[in-house]
């Protein structure tokens, strides 16, 4: 390789005297995919913000091509050819594909609209990205893949040739993540650099070149990927070796507690049946699609089904509400923490007692009380927060997810329903989840996971059951737990 | 190690966002004071205070509503129309204070009975407050004068005018009425369960709707506790006159309502507000008044100013988000 396309020297940052970024070096080639690791915290995101203009660095200089750069604004990055894939995607869900596209940077024929340029301009795109898209169809209308693409589209139409991606597999089925793969590798190709973040070491491993280790905002290593392993990026990251992600699997009792026969939702459920033994940790595994939120959301009774019975410790239930599934001890932490889960703008006590403040309260509600049960809970669950007014907003994706699992703890469930519960938080959190739920089923309580994860499904379950297409496909258990079998019948193959 | 630093920004955070329209309030009276030399003597003071309690004790509701995510337009024409029934009902009832106690339960009861028209409109029919309540805000007016037709109501009872017009250790009633009600407002807000879950819809209704909170019950609830405080201040207007005039009673309420309430720091998205807020959000538009007609400006340039002064609040609160 010749001279680097970026060079980052001796970049710094502090905030209100904190240092987060300290001292980074590092140069990234021409067409190479570069991978930034680090747990919440290490200062990925800081990095990544400083490269696309969103922040300036406290000391140390960018070069692009061996000239020295100053990105003051996101604009001036883009004018730079660096653009950033957003994890949440700035599409406006009411406009086309192509008027996305070119949002902001219309082409113009006088005083109107080029439109059938800026059609054949999105088009020629969507060809080289080999993707069947029609520039004329409504972003409302996509998958969540698919935005991702237009997303990606819409920098190459900038000519971007730094691409900063941060977390983009997270929101991808597993089929979805296969063509962002082949997508990348074909930017790649083209000279296109991707600076690429991903809590997954697996994928890291398999698309990065080099990878750039942060810890505690310090510059741990620069790695060729084929000199390490997933064991040694997560090492590097934590700083100790992290034994036991997972904690033994305990093993359920004789009795049913909950048990589900021909749950049927139209164009959703069909003929599900299944039953949940006391102190088990149940998977749901499949692909995104497959039913299973809607499953736990009508188990909650936060959607009417057509017809099925429940029976929870043998007593037949009908659940037609939240509060009813209260009633007899069911708790669903859902996959959107943030749209369903937590309340950003409220406190941490208040979000933690919102389902049980019957309990804190006697005519008014006994706020010590509901601070000193936090206070527990903080404890408990190692929970990070600078104070106990802090607002949920302020706290990182880890704390929250331990925040939310506190709120449905305060309920005293008897059954709990996980809905990806790991999903978007660091390694060390994640850690401390999967002992979290451990305990819980060793004090008899019983636990449904659903996850997109593999590895926590085959780490954590005694028994797991496939859904493709709204149906259970498969139930697996014992050494049949493996990553070959459930796969097969997620996606069908059969 | 960065103590200091952390603190600042704490203490910065506090005296600026939340205690914004205390600190407007006191900049208020003030100027006021320095303005005039009648404005703090205790008549004026009361004059101030009563001409608020009206569209004050409404504000107070309409915060809940707020919070919640809603909106009532519907509030002033609703005046009007329980106004006039309940004068009606008092001249039905005849003379006596069994009578005037009837009259007023029966306006209270009617406030929040209209009050859960609203809820109902908004909840079960799923139309969005602000066009839900433009429509009965049409109605209710409609109703008052066709029952009226269009004529003043006037009381036939000597003891009625007594609620509006008494006071109790030289403080108007209305405005006991209108601070104990914050009082307790206040309280219902910040200490109880149903407090809690009006903050929790209005800040997120698909959280509230995942953590068994029945949102639409707490909807339809704000919109009756806005009614409630309709009947309470249809009673206090029409009391303290003896009548009411069917076209003008009630004009323009929703507004001094609504602005009281953003005044007073609550944001119009919903999620979080205080009742304190739209007291001192209320105060701020009386002496605004109140000032206006002690320097002789034109009546017809008050609204201007009332104007400037909610989208400065706005553009305050804009600026803290």
């Amino acid at each position: 390789m010749s001279e680097p396309l970026l060079t980052i020297k001796n970049i710094s940052k502090e905030f209100s005297g904190v240092r987060v970024l300290n001292n980074i070096n590092i140069d990234i080639n021409r067409g190479e995919i570069y991978g930034i690791l680090g747990e919440n915290g290490a200062g990925k995101s800081t990095l990544l913000k400083i490269i696309c203009g969103i922040y300036t660095p406290s000391a140390g200089e960018l070069f692009l091509a061996g000239r020295k750069v100053s990105v003051g604004t996101p604009m001036e990055a883009k004018a730079l050819g660096i653009s950033m894939i957003p994890q949440e995607f700035n599409l406006i869900e009411t406009l086309t594909v192509f008027e996305n596209i070119f949002l902001g940077s219309e082409v113009r024929k006088g005083f109107l609209l080029d439109k059938p340029y800026m059609r054949e301009q999105t088009s020629n795109l969507m060809q080289e990205l080999q993707t069947d898209l029609s520039p004329n169809a409504l972003i409302s209308s996509l998958s969540v893949a698919q935005k991702q693409m237009v997303e990606i589209a819409k920098a190459l139409v900038h000519d971007s040739h730094i691409l900063i991606m941060d977390e983009p597999t997270t929101v991808l089925t597993i089929h979805e993540v296969e063509i962002l793969f082949d997508l990348m590798a074909k930017l790649k190709e083209k000279g296109v650099t991707i600076l690429f973040i991903s809590h997954k070491l697996k994928e890291v491993k398999r698309v990065c070149d080099r990878i750039l280790i942060l810890r505690d905002g310090d510059q741990i290593g620069v790695e060729e990927v084929q000199n390490v392993d997933e064991h040694d990026m997560a090492r590097k990251m934590v700083g100790r070796e992290l034994n036991q992600t997972f904690p033994e699997k305990s093993f359920p009792q004789e009795e049913v507690v909950l048990q589900v026969r021909n749950l049927n939702i139209t164009n959703l459920l069909t003929d599900i049946s299944f039953e949940l033994k006391k102190g088990e940790i149940l998977g749901f595994s499949g692909l995104i699609g497959a039913g299973r939120t809607e499953l736990a959301e009508s188990l909650m009774g936060l959607r009417p089904k057509n017809s099925g019975e429940i029976t929870i410790n043998g007593e037949k239930v009908d659940i037609q509400s939240p509060l009813d599934a209260l009633k007899h001890k069911l708790g669903y932490l859902s996959e959107d923490r943030k749209g369903k889960g937590l309340l950003l703008n409220f406190r941490i006590p208040e979000n933690i007692t919102l389902i049980s403040l019957k309990k804190y309260t006697r005519w008014f509600i006994r706020k010590e009380q509901e601070a000193e049960s936090t206070r527990n809970y903080i404890k408990q669950f190692n929970i990070k927060a600078s104070s106990l007014k802090s607002e949920l907003e302020f706290l990182s994706g880890g704390n929250q997810q331990k925040v939310y699992f506190s709120k449905w703890m305060d309920t005293d469930p008897d059954i709990l329903i996980l809905d990806e519960p790991t999903r978007g938080i660091d390694v060390n959190a994640k850690r401390d989840m999967y002992h979290f739920i451990h305990s819980l089923v060793e004090a008899g309580v019983s636990c449904i996971i659903i996850s997109s994860e593999l590895e926590e499904i085959i780490g954590l379950c005694t028994r797991v059951i496939v859904m493709r297409e709204g149906r259970i496909t498969s139930e697996v258990s014992g050494e049949h737990i493996n990553e070959e079998e459930i796969m097969y019948y997620a996606a069908g193959l059969n | 190690m960065n103590f200091q630093a952390v603190n600042w920004n704490q203490i910065k955070k506090i005296d600026f966002s939340k205690y914004t329209p205390f600190i407007a309030l006191l900049l208020l009276v003030i100027l006021s004071a320095i303005g005039s030399e009648h404005f703090l003597k205790f008549r004026n003071i009361t004059n101030i205070l009563r001409q608020v309690s009206y569209t004050g004790t409404i504000a107070l509701g309409m915060t809940f509503a707020i919070v919640a995510g809603g909106f009532d337009l519907s509030v002033g024409s609703m005046t009007a129309f329980v106004g006039v029934i309940a004068i009606y009902t008092l001249n039905y009832l005849g003379a006596g204070a069994d009578a005037v106690i009837l009259a007023v339960l029966a306006a209270i009861v009617l406030g929040s009975a209209l009050g859960a028209v609203n809820g109902l409109i908004v909840t079960k029919g799923r139309i969005t407050s602000f066009i839900a309540t433009l429509g009965t805000m049409s109605i209710f007016r409609s109703l008052t004068l066709y029952v009226s037709e269009a004529g003043e109501v006037i009381s036939q009872n000597d003891l009625y005018p007594e609620i509006g017009g008494g006071y109790f250790l030289n403080i108007p009633f209305p405005v006991l009425i209108f601070l104990g009600l914050a009082v307790a407002f206040h309280v219902l807000l910040n200490n109880t369960p149903f407090g809690r879950h009006v903050c929790a819809v209005g800040a997120n209704q698909q959280v509230a709707v995942f953590s068994a909170i029945k949102v639409k019950w707490i909807t339809f609830l704000t919109f009756v506790i806005t009614g409630f405080t309709v009947g309470v201040t249809a009673v206090l207007l029409s009391s303290r006159l003896n009548s009411v005039s069917p076209g003008d009673a009630g004009i323009f309420f929703e507004l001094d309502a609504i602005a009281a309430v953003v005044i007073g720091g609550t944001p119009l998205s919903g999620g979080r507000g205080t009742i304190w807020g739209t007291v001192i959000g209320a105060v701020i538009l009386g002496i605004i008044n109140n000032m206006l007609n002690m320097l002789g400006v034109s009546p017809y340039l008050q609204g201007t100013v009332k104007g400037l002064v909610i989208l400065i609040a706005v553009l305050l609160q804009y600026k803290k988000s």
